[in-house]
């Protein structure tokens, strides 16, 4: 990485010289600096609403950028360790589908575990590609997905010698990594690309002592939630793709779905972020990872809960834990991690990033403060004293291996009929059930309908989690395959 | 030369106090702290811009945060303060010859020190051998503190900074654990008039009512603090603030005060409508 260079911002630099310029706007966006909408300046500032701007010479094009997003896309490259770098405003998601979408076409294989993104499954309804699930091991205490195990991979890619890719989550939201390099050389071997979900991950290309990166890996393409961890706006994030991959490729397939007008507060924002991570990201994620091993060891002394690290850590499912990750394992409590999540909202004014039925998330990042982690440690400490109770009957989270009848994109525009939930067991679902958050689906187009999979989720309404996917939004009736 | 310190009570409303100088200026891992010799208000010390105490009205705040709880308790020996690095409360406190132990935990220990070095009139209590000092956020100090006090006095500064995490429902709830079955906690409350006090108050008074069983709140009149008009909560699970006052007791200790009456005590209690009224919305709301 160059230091140097790492200092510039273009197009933050482009947007402050625009600024100075007091050009007339006979373009859009029609609220023209804000003056159209004396509300909305007044709620996000005349400053915000002023860098509301449309792509423009000075400022270059997102679709074809030659200039300064072009450079803003160098510079992101060289700090990430990247052939190329693509700054996306359509979040992750994305960036997600464009790596999928640039990798499989119709009718073509790919290798992934079942725990992924919404997205990914999303990106096969759209590109027609077809699944092959590598089941993921569960850790048996804490009910949560692990990594892909090697052995695992390498028996379903000579099982599926004619995938052409392999997809991996890396980190997993809970901070599960797998053995990406072996994966890498595996797949390189057998003349597949590896695509990493690495939407929990853009502080392993800056701090020390973490996860090795997918692009240090020699993954061919990554998906990067700078505005996760990496502290730009929400939405914005990044593509990474290594030297095996035609970049203007995947700028063609990129701009299928992305927006024209793209905004400059989530491309200043990428900027401005990869700037802030090149230079002082070392030492930052270095207070990340301390404050979260801080509170590990606050709450682990409170007995009852177990906020876990890299004790998992097994050489081949968990090959490896990011310790900005504060998750906590809540069965031994008597609560499911979602009434966990709902009490410390609701009772004690703290929001953190996820609950599911034995788990809880709070996200670290670079914005926290010491005292803060207090508040959260301190209302845990309350919550154990007060709602404590036996934990029988509490179910764990656990890994119902899919059965997939037909390709993701064959159900979803499939003829269908309605049913209610209950009278599904054996149906093929053309529709997503997820549980939110994490968004990870239950149930995807294509994959038929068990009692477990009913019980699981009636047991998850029950518990007061947020269930989305299908059209009936009471997720009283699901739509099936008309066989 | 006219130099003033001001502090914003509201966005539209502000006290200014002229400075004859400044005797110290230093920026903590936490805040940054200042503190003026004023003509009016003798010498003064400011937080982050928030006038913390003045050597002229401090007595009204140590003496009703100290001495109303100390006579309603029959028995203080283990007492606990939060905050308070000026060492106003423990002086109150070190009056009291039957309190066997005062841990007193303040996040900050440069106040403390400027205190010591420029607040002396405040700071003496630290030298009282009772005393024990415990550099450390007061979330944390207590979360592992179990049936130990017999008072807990809350002097924290306002919700917003490094106090914030003092209103919160799980410092209260740690609290109401870390006392005694008779124990009593004691908290600077904010004040009910300005429109993002009155807030902060009711907020509190909602966060204290979701741990104790009983809460009232007394009031002050302090003048350099926004309206003048400053609020207290007395939390208990045993003693009633009047009805267990013992006044003969608390009067044959010959304390002399400024402010603090036996007298005044049960007055104190009696609160405005308008204050009445927005506490019992707090309840309500329960």
């Amino acid at each position: 990485m160059n230091l140097k260079a790492q200092q510039s911002a273009p197009i933050y630099e482009a947007l402050e010289r625009f600024g100075k310029m007091r050009v007339v706007p006979f373009d859009v966006p029609g609220h023209k600096r804000g003056r159209g909408n004396p509300e909305l300046a007044k709620l996000l500032g005349d400053k915000c609403v002023s860098m509301d701007v449309n792509s423009m010479k000075p400022l270059d094009n997102l679709c074809h950028p030659v200039s300064v997003i072009r450079d803003a896309e160098c510079l992101a490259a060289d700090a990430f360790g990247a052939h190329r770098a693509f700054l996306m405003v359509g979040g992750t998601t994305s960036a997600v589908q464009s790596m999928v979408m640039s990798a499989v076409q119709a009718g073509e294989k790919i290798i992934l575990p079942r725990n992924v993104h919404r997205s990914v499954m999303g990106a096969l309804v759209l590109c027609g590609a077809i699944p092959v699930y590598v089941n993921p091991e569960c850790d048996a205490r804490l009910g949560i997905p692990l990594g892909m195990s090697l052995a695992q991979v390498e028996q379903t890619v000579k099982n599926t010698p004619e995938a052409k890719a392999i997809l991996v989550n890396n980190p997993t939201y809970y901070g599960i990594c797998s053995d990406l390099r072996a994966i890498v050389e595996l797949a390189h071997r057998h003349n597949m690309l590896v695509l990493v979900d690495e939407a929990h991950g853009t502080h392993f290309y800056f701090g020390e002592d973490l996860p090795v990166s997918a692009m240090a890996a020699g993954a061919d393409m990554a998906a990067v939630s700078m505005h996760k961890s990496g502290g730009s706006l929400t939405q914005s994030s990044l593509l990474l793709t290594g030297p095996n991959v035609n970049g203007d490729h995947v700028r063609q397939i990129i701009n299928l779905t992305q927006t024209t007008s793209a905004s400059y507060l989530l491309l200043s924002s990428l900027d401005i972020s990869r700037r802030n991570l090149a230079l002082r990201g070392k030492d930052a994620f270095a207070d990340v990872v301390a404050l979260a091993d801080y509170a590990r060891e606050e709450i682990n002394d409170l007995g009852g809960w177990y906020a876990f690290s890299k004790e998992l850590v097994n050489g081949d499912s968990v090959f490896d834990f990011d310790r900005t990750k504060l998750s906590v394992h809540t069965l031994d409590i008597g609560l499911a991690g979602i009434e966990v999540y709902d009490i410390l909202r609701d009772e004690y004014d703290i929001q953190i990033e996820f609950g599911d039925l034995g788990n809880i998330l709070a996200y670290l990042s670079i914005g926290d403060r010491r005292r803060d982690v207090e508040r959260l440690v301190s209302s845990l400490s309350e919550i154990g004293r007060l709602y404590a109770k036996d934990r029988t009957g509490m179910m764990e989270n656990e890994y119902i291996a899919p059965d997939v009848a037909v390709t993701p994109q064959r159900a979803f525009y499939a003829p269908k009929r309605s049913l209610p939930i209950e009278e599904t067991a054996g149906c093929v679902c053309t529709e997503f059930v997820m549980c939110y958050p994490p968004g990870i689906p239950i149930l995807a187009p294509g994959e038929r309908i068990t009692e477990k999979i009913l019980e699981y989720i009636r047991y998850a309404k029950e518990k007061g989690c947020q269930l989305t996917g299908p059209e009936n939004a009471k997720i009283e009736r699901l739509n099936v395959m008309a066989e | 030369m006219d130099f003033w310190f001001s502090e914003k009570h509201t966005k539209d409303v502000k006290l200014s106090i002229r400075v004859d100088k400044q005797v110290y200026s230093g920026k903590s891992d936490f805040q940054r702290i200042d503190v003026f010799d004023t003509p009016a208000f003798g010498r003064i010390l400011v937080l982050d811009g928030y006038l913390m105490l003045t050597e002229k009205d401090e007595f009204i705040y140590h003496e009703m945060i100290t001495h109303v709880p100390m006579a309603v308790h029959p028995n203080v020996k283990d007492v606990l303060v939060i905050g308070a690095g000026d060492g106003g409360v423990v002086r109150e406190l070190t009056r009291y010859a039957e309190i066997e132990r005062i841990d007193l935990v303040e996040i900050d220990e440069q106040v403390i020190e400027v205190s010591k070095q420029y607040l002396p009139f405040t700071a003496k209590g630290f030298a009282d051998a009772r005393v024990h000092v415990y550099i450390q956020d007061g979330l944390k100090f207590i979360r592992r503190k179990k049936d130990e006090y017999d008072l807990i006095i809350v002097d924290s500064t306002d919700p917003f900074g490094p106090g914030e995490g003092l209103f919160s429902r799980e410092f209260y709830g740690n609290c109401f654990k870390a006392l005694h079955d008779d124990g009593i906690m004691v908290n600077q409350h904010e004040s009910p008039f300005y429109e993002q006090d009155a807030l902060a108050m009711q907020r509190a008074h909602k966060r204290i009512i979701e741990s104790f069983p009983f809460s009232r709140i007394y009031q002050a009149h302090i003048p350099t603090y926004p309206s003048g008009h400053w609020l207290f909560g007395f939390s208990t699970k045993k003693y009633h603030p009047l009805r267990d006052l013992n006044a003969e007791r608390w009067n044959a200790r010959k304390l002399s005060c400024k402010y603090y009456t036996t007298t005044l005590h049960r007055g104190a209690f009696y609160l405005p409508a308008y204050v009445e009224e927005m506490l019992e919305d707090v309840e309500k709301e329960r």
